[in-house]
């Protein structure tokens, strides 16, 4: 199973859980389980048209990827906002 | 007692007091996120705040305690798997039938609630509008920041669209059609093929008592419509600047309109450094500076659309802005005098009053 780590309110709206073992070939496919498993999470990652949000970075062990990157059932998801992100 | 709910750049505050003295904070939420708008929908007493989170995308949030717990509104988003994601959520406001709510926000949608705000479907008609994909985004982005009920009458609706005009629906929003003529947008050249997929309305208000008559702050004028929306006249000579953003009006005075200049696209501050709303009681015809109270020198203030509200009606209509400065300035007594209702917080947004 491939694990995928949220952080701050995106762990509170998954369960207040960091780690989830979920199944899936891409990084699409493990943050659509994700969201399937906790509905509230929905939006927050990823917008309508499926895409990873702007601010959003998700790294599959250690390198940042995106909608399509490929995942092995090994491998570590980490999503973290980015630090562009932020407002003054 | 008065409440304002105030959208800020570093979360929402309410305000609670009677003036002249500063109001009360008593409450505080979504700290150091950009809530775009925040209202209190009176007729249930549930809370709305708009919060354009720079990470997680636009959320909704109500609450019937905005001190307390704060629930997450079942949408609103565009369709899955489509072109466009949901931007921003720029106004909420409530509707004609009882628990009916609309929600504007970029790009260009307009979304209505049933169940008093808990959830949110898009208006499909203004989604599926023929000549959207002319529409031109203003500075701001594509924002549907203005939504206009009649009193009285749920099928007829008007909404505004930076900088793609009004647009006007008489059945529910099932259709909808534009209504800009007469308005001339000075910063476009006179040749310019397709002028009204570029008017930049920068805020749209209906005198509810003679609801065929509105009033437009434009991106460079003032306008106002007699017959629903179908046509504009120019009414900003007189003013010191016909830009400006907010525009309200007296609900008891089909003749009145209030804005609050700045000095000009280039420049969006309040002239002179000199703080005034302006006000006509005919229409248009002329307008009287209404400035006791607020700041004469050294105060270069930016007012934002939906920073400016009111409360009441006739002689004791109270009106409320905030700039982007954290000042927050109110009236008890239509514009006569004014006084701070609060100063330095972080910059306002929105501004909505309740009595």
């Amino acid at each position: 199973m491939t694990v995928v780590h949220v952080r701050g309110p995106l762990k509170k709206l998954a369960g207040d859980r960091g780690d989830h073992e979920l199944t899936g070939s891409s990084v699409a496919d493990v943050l659509a389980e994700l969201e399937r498993r906790h509905p509230a999470i929905e939006g927050w990652i990823v917008d309508e048209r499926g895409r990873i949000r702007r601010h959003i970075n998700v790294f599959v062990n250690g390198e940042l990827a995106r909608e399509a990157t490929a995942v092995r059932p090994d491998d570590r998801v980490e999503v973290i906002p980015a630090i562009s992100g932020g407002v003054r | 007692m008065t409440e304002l709910v105030v959208g800020t750049k570093k979360g929402l505050f309410v305000l609670e007091g009677d003036g002249p003295e500063a109001f009360e904070i008593t409450a505080r939420a979504f700290a150091g996120e950009q809530v775009e708008c925040g209202i209190r929908d009176t007729r249930t007493g549930r809370v709305f705040a708009a919060v354009n989170n720079s990470f997680y995308g636009p959320k909704l949030w109500y609450t019937d305690d905005p001190a307390g717990e704060w629930t997450q509104a079942d949408g609103p988003a565009l369709p899955d798997g489509g072109e466009e994601a949901l931007v921003r959520i720029w106004v909420i406001v409530p509707g004609e039938r009882d628990g009916q709510l609309f929600l504007g926000g970029d790009p260009g949608v307009l979304f209505e609630s049933d169940d008093a705000g808990a959830s949110w479907h898009l208006n499909e008609a203004l989604w599926q509008e023929p000549s959207r994909p002319r529409w031109q985004p203003g500075g701001g982005g594509l924002c549907l920041h203005s939504i206009v009920p009649w009193p009285g009458d749920p099928d007829r609706v008007a909404v505004a669209v930076s900088a793609a005009g009004v647009w006007l629906t008489d059945d529910g929003g099932r259709s909808w059609r534009q209504g800009v003529d007469g308005i001339v947008a000075r910063y476009l050249p006179e040749e310019v093929e397709d002028p009204n997929m570029s008017l930049c309305i920068h805020r749209l208000e209906r005198a509810p008592k003679r609801p065929e008559r509105m009033f437009l702050q434009f991106h460079g004028g003032v306008y106002r419509s007699d017959d629903a929306g179908a046509s504009w006249s120019a009414i900003g000579a007189g003013l010191p600047s016909d830009f400006g953003f907010p525009l309200t009006v007296d609900p008891a005075d089909p003749d009145s309109a209030y804005v609050i200049p700045l000095q000009g696209d280039f420049d969006r501050v309040t002239p002179e450094g000199r703080v005034r709303v302006y006000e006509t009681r005919d229409a248009g015809a002329s307008w009287a500076p209404r400035g006791a109270g607020l700041p004469e020198h050294g105060a270069y203030l930016t007012v934002l659309r939906r920073a400016f509200d009111r409360a009441g009606e006739g002689g004791t209509l109270e009106l409320y802005f905030g700039a982007t400065s954290g000042d927050v300035f109110g009236t008890r007594d239509a514009g006569g005098s004014w006084f701070t209702a609060a100063t330095r917080l972080p910059p306002v947004y929105s501004v909505t009053a309740s009595v």
